[in-house]
C-alpha cells in the first residue's frame, strides 16, 4: 500500500513537472490549501497562500501573464512593491523580488503601463513583454501635497485614457482645530477645494500637478477603495464615513450610536457629484443624509443635506473599506459576474460594541449598476479570532483585491502582508 | 433573518436610545471612583488608544511603555494640551492626528495622565494638577 502512494505521488510529481515546463499558469492545477489559509468562503470555493507575508501590503495588481504586484506602506529592503512569481503554477510565490523605491498604495495595470502611486505622485512604468520596465519610469502627476491623515492615493483608469486618483481631506470633518472637541465646523471648508475628492487626469500626460487635473467628485471624506466598472463605464469607490460623534458631541450622541453612525457609504460617482462631506453624513436607519453637529445638526435635521447625492448602498459603520473591485472574470458562478467585492479593513472606534469588519463581503449587482441584492460575507476570518476588542489582535486584515486572468481573485493583508489567492473548484 | 431581527433590534434600541439623550453608557470598570483618570480615558482617548492602550496599527500610537508616556512628563502634558502631529513614536509612524484637549481641567489632565503612566504594564510616577496648571500657563 506504502508503494502504491509512492508510486502515484510520484507520477503525479513527474507529470506536474512536466506540464510546468510546457505552459505554467494553463496546466497547472491550483490546489486550495486544506485549511484555506485560515480564513472560511462559501461552498465551493477555496484559498491557498501565495506568500505568509511581503510587508505591510496595501493595494495588488496581478499582470496578464500571471505576476503579483503588492504596494507597500513601509520600505521593505528599500522598496516599496514586491512582485511574487509562481514559476511552476502550484500558485504559491516561487519568487519574491523588490521594484521602485517608494511606498504608497495606489497601483493598476492598463494602457499597457503599470501605474504606481506614492502619497504625493503618480508614476508608470511601460510593460515589456508582459513585465514593467523599472528602468523607464515616467511621473505622471507630481507635487502632490504630503500629509498623513488620508493621504494615501488610489487609482483606477477608465477606457478613454483617463486616470483617476483619490484626494482624500486631511480631516475628519473640516472643523477649525481637526478632531477637538468644541471646534467648529468651517463654512465653506476651505479643504474641499484640493481635498475631499477624486481628480481625473490625462493617463498618458507626463508632470501634470493637481491643478491640471479635473475635480471629477466632491464631498467625499477619504476614498482607499475605487474601481471603474468596465461594463457600466462607471466610476465607484467606498467612502470612509466621520468618526467620533461621541467623543465630539456626547451631550447629543451616546457611545452606541456613535459606533454605529455614520455608515460607511457605497458611491456610483458621476461626474460632478457632490456628497456632502463635511456638511453631511449618511444615517442608514434613517436612510437618508444628515446635517453635521459641527454645522448645526441635532441628528435628524437634513437642511443642505436633503440635496446631497446618496449612496448606492449603506454598510454599517467604521467598518474601513479598502479595496472594492468588479468582478469580471469566468472562474465563478454566475451571480458573481459584475458584482463587486469589497475589503472591509475593520473597525477601530465601535467601542464598547465589538469591532466590526475584518472580512471581505461581496455585492451582487443588476444589468442597471446598482446593487440587486444585500451583501454577503465572503471571506472572513483573517483576524484570527471570533471577535475582535482591540484592533491591534487581528492576525491579519484585508486591504487589497485583484483579479488574474483565468478569474481567481488575490485579497492581501496589512499586517503581515499574507496574500491569499481565491479559487473556485 | 437573524440580520434583519438583529437590525430592527438595534434600531429600536437606537430610536430610544434618542429620545433619552444623555443616557452615555460605556462598558462599566468593576471599581472606579466618579471622574477618575479611567473614566476621563474612556470618554476621551479610548477610541483611539484603544481601551488596553495598544493603539491602532499605522494610525494611533500605543500607549504602551512608549518614551512619551514613561518619559519626561512635561513633554507628555504638552502632548495633551497642544496635540501631536506626523511625528514617529518608537520608529513607526501613524496617519491620524492627536488633537489638543486643553478643554479638560487641569485635574482631569493629570487624572488621565497618572491613570496612563499607571495602567497597560506602564510604570511611572503620577502627574499632578500644579503641573499640568504650570505648563498650561507657559503657552
Ligand atoms: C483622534 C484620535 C486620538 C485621540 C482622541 C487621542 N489621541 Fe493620543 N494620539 C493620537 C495620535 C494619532 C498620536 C500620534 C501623533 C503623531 O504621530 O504625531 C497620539 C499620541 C499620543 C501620545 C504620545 C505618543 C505615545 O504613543 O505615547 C500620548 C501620551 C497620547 N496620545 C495620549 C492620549 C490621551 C491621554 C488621550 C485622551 C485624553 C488621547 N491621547 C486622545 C490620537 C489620539
Amino acid at each position: 500500500m506504502k508503494n502504491l502512494i509512492l508510486f502515484v505521488s510520484i507520477i503525479a510529481l513527474l507529470t506536474s513537472f512536466k506540464s510546468a515546463d510546457k505552459n505554467p499558469i494553463k496546466k497547472a492545477k491550483l490546489k486550495a490549501d486544506a485549511d484555506n489559509g485560515g480564513i472560511t468562503l462559501p461552498k465551493g470555493f477555496g484559498a491557498l497562500v501565495v506568500s505568509e507575508g511581503v510587508g505591510k501590503a496595501r493595494h495588488i495588481a496581478v499582470s496578464e501573464k500571471g505576476d503579483i504586484y503588492v504596494r507597500l506602506a513601509k520600505l521593505k529592503d528599500g522598496k516599496g512593491t514586491i512582485i511574487l512569481k509562481d514559476n511552476n503554477g502550484d500558485g504559491k510565490a516561487d519568487e519574491s523580488i523588490g521594484f521602485g523605491s517608494f511606498v504608497g498604495t495606489g497601483i493598476v495595470i492598463g494602457n499597457n503601463y503599470l501605474y504606481a502611486s506614492s502619497d504625493s505622485s503618480v508614476v508608470r512604468y511601460p510593460m515589456v513583454k508582459g513585465s514593467p520596465d523599472e528602468s523607464k519610469p515616467e511621473t505622471i502627476v507630481t507635487g502632490l501635497e504630503l500629509y498623513s491623515e488620508h493621504g494615501t492615493k488610489s487609482l483606477a483608469l477608465d477606457d478613454k485614457n483617463h486616470l483617476y486618483v483619490t484626494f482624500g481631506a486631511p480631516s475628519n470633518v473640516c472643523q477649525e482645530k481637526n478632531r477637538m472637541k468644541g471646534s467648529k465646523g468651517m463654512t465653506p471648508c476651505p479643504i474641499l477645494e484640493w481635498h475631499g475628492g477624486v481628480w481625473q487626469f490625462d493617463a498618458n500626460k507626463k508632470n501634470q500637478k493637481q491643478a491640471d487635473g479635473f475635480r471629477y467628485v466632491t464631498g467625499i471624506r477619504n476614498i482607499v477603495g475605487l474601481d471603474w466598472n468596465k461594463q457600466q463605464g462607471e466610476l465607484y469607490a467606498m467612502q470612509h464615513g466621520r468618526d467620533q460623534l461621541t467623543t465630539l458631541f456626547p451631550e447629543m450622541y451616546n457611545a452606541e450610536q456613535s459606533a454605529e453612525l455614520p455608515s460607511e457609504e457605497f458611491l456610483l460617482l458621476k461626474k460632478g457629484s457632490d456628497f456632502g462631506w463635511p456638511y453631511c453624513y449618511h444615517d442608514r436607519f434613517q436612510g437618508k443624509k444628515i446635517l453635521s453637529p459641527e454645522y448645526g445638526g441635532d441628528g435628524k435635521k437634513q437642511e443642505i443635506c436633503e440635496g446631497k447625492d446618496k449612496p448606492i448602498m449603506a454598510f454599517p459603520a467604521h467598518w474601513a473599506p479598502n479595496a472594492l473591485m468588479f468582478y469580471t472574470g469566468d472562474m465563478f458562478p454566475a451571480k458573481y459576474k459584475n458584482g463587486a467585492f469589497i475589503c472591509f479593513h475593520g473597525s477601530w472606534n465601535r467601542a464598547p460594541l465589538k469591532q466590526g469588519g475584518y472580512f471581505v463581503a461581496f455585492v451582487p449587482f443588476g444589468k442597471d449598476g446598482k446593487p440587486s441584492g444585500d451583501y454577503e460575507v465572503f471571506a472572513e476570518g483573517f483576524s484570527g479570532g471570533t471577535e475582535v476588542k482591540n484592533p491591534n489582535d487581528a492576525k491579519a486584515r484585508p486591504v487589497g483585491l485583484a483579479q488574474s486572468a483565468d478569474g481567481s481573485i488575490y485579497i492581501t493583508d496589512s499586517v503581515k502582508g499574507k496574500v491569499w489567492r481565491i479559487i473556485h473548484q | 433573518m437573524k440580520y434583519i431581527i438583529s437590525l430592527s433590534l438595534l434600531t429600536f434600541f437606537l430610536s430610544s436610545a434618542m429620545i433619552q439623550k444623555n443616557t452615555i453608557t460605556k462598558p462599566q470598570p468593576s471599581v472606579y471612583q466618579p471622574d477618575s483618570g479611567k473614566i476621563i480615558y474612556e470618554t476621551y482617548c479610548l477610541a483611539c488608544h484603544q481601551e488596553d492602550g495598544s493603539g491602532v496599527p499605522n494610525m494611533n500610537p500605543p500607549l504602551i511603555k512608549t518614551d512619551w508616556v514613561l518619559g519626561d512628563s512635561t513633554r507628555l502634558i504638552n502632548v495633551i494640551l497642544k496635540g501631536l502631529k506626523n511625528t514617529e513614536i518608537n520608529g513607526d509612524s501613524y496617519s491620524n492626528e492627536m488633537p489638543s484637549h486643553d478643554f479638560l481641567t487641569d485635574y482631569q489632565i493629570a487624572e488621565v495622565l497618572t491613570y496612563v503612566r499607571k495602567s497597560f504594564g506602564n510604570q511611572a510616577g503620577p502627574i499632578s494638577s500644579e503641573d499640568v496648571k504650570k505648563q498650561r500657563a507657559k503657552k
